[in-house]
């Protein structure tokens, strides 16, 4: 056997068993790998067994600050944002509009300097116009951004952690010789895809990872903007996601329906006939979810119009996912808050 | 992973041309851990209350090993226990986010003799955030270390209480563990860099 061999490996111990990332910002899928992907997921697994200790706390982003600075409404989102940097040690202060400088009409750009000023580590940004987390991720250069829900374009977070509940539920990549598990899976998106920034995260999230994507539901709610524009038509997004109007043909061999909030308010701005006839026609039932392949799951983004968009049998019952979602969500952001605020080191 | 440090490279590391020497094979590798075995053994008196505990990831293979001794020297099913430390490293900071993996102590540690187990004892910051780790699960009796190789170069006041072979290295050397379970073969191996053989090539 040869003592001695040259080779150009750097970097061999085990100081460094992953690539430590350089991202500083989640603001969405779109640029996210696969392998970042699976790389986040896999974290959160290992933060997920945290949540389950009798000790819930580790001391990884003790000294950290992080700031959830929301501009429209929310519970889960928050909340498990905050646990997440709780459990992680880092401090968490919670800023919401109201009741802040904004009520004396302090912008979000100077809102944003103001908490960086103060050596704040991560900014947690809701905002109803689609992009302001991308303006504070411009004009920041000290803070790392996460995106948790902008206007009506992207909730990346949301996005992993419903990747996270399919991994688990149907398998892991690392426990599969044959690659991830949602290669392959035909995920049906079903309801107001057009206004929903879960959705179009869940867009990108589902098809980076190979899966196949229907949306269903009236042809006035569906996201052509967003299937027409360039980056999604010329890419090979265009032959991953496909639009089914008629619910029951779009369900038949569907690995994963996600039903989506249906806004009501909708109904008054032209974009149903009536909600009588939503209904009738992209309820997810247990008699639509028959068609599906067997061991199909339901996924919903909460909070649910129970008999809506979803009816109360399937909301609650075996193949629905929705209260593993949220717990999920907890190691997810853990996982992110991780990524991001420890950084690759130096 | 399997062989993930094989196949990713840190950013920032330069690339250099680097020599690589042996300094365990396979056989060498499974007569430490079998005297490491008997050395439990013996200081415990016995295998009663023992729970060995593997520092992710290939410390969870080489405690696997011990386990596996113990069963075969005195017929005992010592419980194995999986330990990640990512989250509680004090240098985080320095050397940025690695990967977490899911710790896994189904049987709880309270009253225990724990043995730790890793590959390489070196600064020893592992082993003191394992250590904080456990602690969250309960209050083992007594904590003692097992190691394959100890490297020197401590920065805590941290001694192994069971070491497979003392390796006095630089601190510019890396000492690199292979092991069958993720890199398809055992083996210990000190890499440098070979001025030597740089110079020859320009």
């Amino acid at each position: 056997m040869a003592l001695s061999r040259t080779i150009d490996t750097p970097g061999l111990d085990d100081a460094f068993p992953v690539e430590p990332s350089t991202r500083r910002h989640v603001l969405d899928l779109d640029d996210f790998s696969k392998e970042e992907i699976t790389e986040v997921l896999e974290s959160a697994r290992g933060m997920k067994e945290v949540l389950g200790r009798d000790i819930k706390k580790v001391p990884a982003l003790r000294g950290k600050v992080v700031v959830t600075l929301f501009y429209e409404a929310s519970t889960r989102t928050r909340i498990s944002f905050e646990e997440a940097g709780k459990v992680l040690s880092a401090d968490v202060i919670n800023m919401s509009a109201s009741g802040s400088s904004t009520e004396k009409g302090e912008s979000l750009l100077n809102t944003g300097l103001t908490i960086q000023a103060m050596g704040v580590d991560t900014i947690v940004v809701r905002h109803p116009h689609s992009g302001a987390p991308y303006l504070l991720a411009r004009q920041l250069n000290k803070v790392n951004i996460i995106n948790a829900g902008d206007g009506l374009h992207a909730h990346p977070t949301q996005a992993l952690l419903d990747l996270y509940t399919v991994q688990d539920k149907l398998g892991w990549a690392a426990d599969n010789p044959n690659g991830n598990s949602i290669e392959g899976l035909k995920v049906v998106i079903v309801g107001d895809v057009l206004h929903s920034r879960v959705a179009r995260s869940n867009i990108w999230g589902f098809a980076k990872m190979g899966a196949r994507i229907v949306l269903s539901g009236p042809g006035t709610l569906m996201p052509s903007d967003m299937l027409r524009s360039g980056r999604v038509a010329r890419s090979q997004m265009a032959s991953m996601v496909g639009v089914e109007t008629d619910l029951d043909r779009a369900i038949e061999g569907a690995d994963v329906v996600m039903a989506l909030r249906l806004q009501q308010e909708r109904q008054h701005a032209g974009f149903l006939p009536s909600l009588r006839e939503y209904i009738r026609r992209w309820q997810v039932t247990e008699d639509r979810l028959t068609k599906a392949n067997p061991g199909v799951i339901v996924m919903h983004p909460g909070p649910m119009n129970e008999g809506i968009e979803i009816s109360n049998n399937v909301a609650h019952g075996g193949a629905s996912v929705i209260e593993e979602q949220v717990t999920n969500g907890v190691a997810i952001r853990m996982a992110l808050l991780y990524r991001l605020t420890i950084g690759p080191g130096n | 992973m399997a062989g993930s440090n094989a196949v990713r490279q840190p950013v920032k590391a330069p690339v250099k041309r680097m020599q690589e020497r042996q300094i365990m094979n396979q056989e060498d590798v499974r007569r430490a851990m079998t005297r490491v075995a008997h050395e439990i053994l013996e200081r415990n008196r016995g295998a009663e209350d023992l729970v060995i505990v593997g520092i992710h990831t290939r410390g969870v293979h080489l405690a696997h090993r011990i386990a596996a001794n113990l069963a075969e020297f005195e017929g005992v099913n010592v419980p194995v226990a999986s330990l990640d430390v990512s989250l509680y490293r004090d240098d985080l900071r320095v050397r940025g986010q690695s990967k977490v993996q899911p710790t896994d102590i189904p049987m709880g540690i309270q009253g225990k003799r724990v043995v730790l187990v890793d590959d390489v004892l070196y600064t020893g910051r592992t082993v003191r955030a394992a250590m904080d780790a456990l602690v969250d699960f309960g209050r083992p009796q007594q904590i003692q270390l097992a190691i394959l190789l100890d490297r020197g170069h401590r920065e805590l006041p941290i001694r192994a209480d069971y070491v497979g072979q003392n390796l006095p290295t630089s601190i510019e050397e890396r000492v690199m563990v292979r092991l069958l379970e993720t890199d398809g073969a055992d083996e210990v191996a000190l890499i440098f860099d070979d001025k030597i053989g740089a110079k020859r090539d320009s």
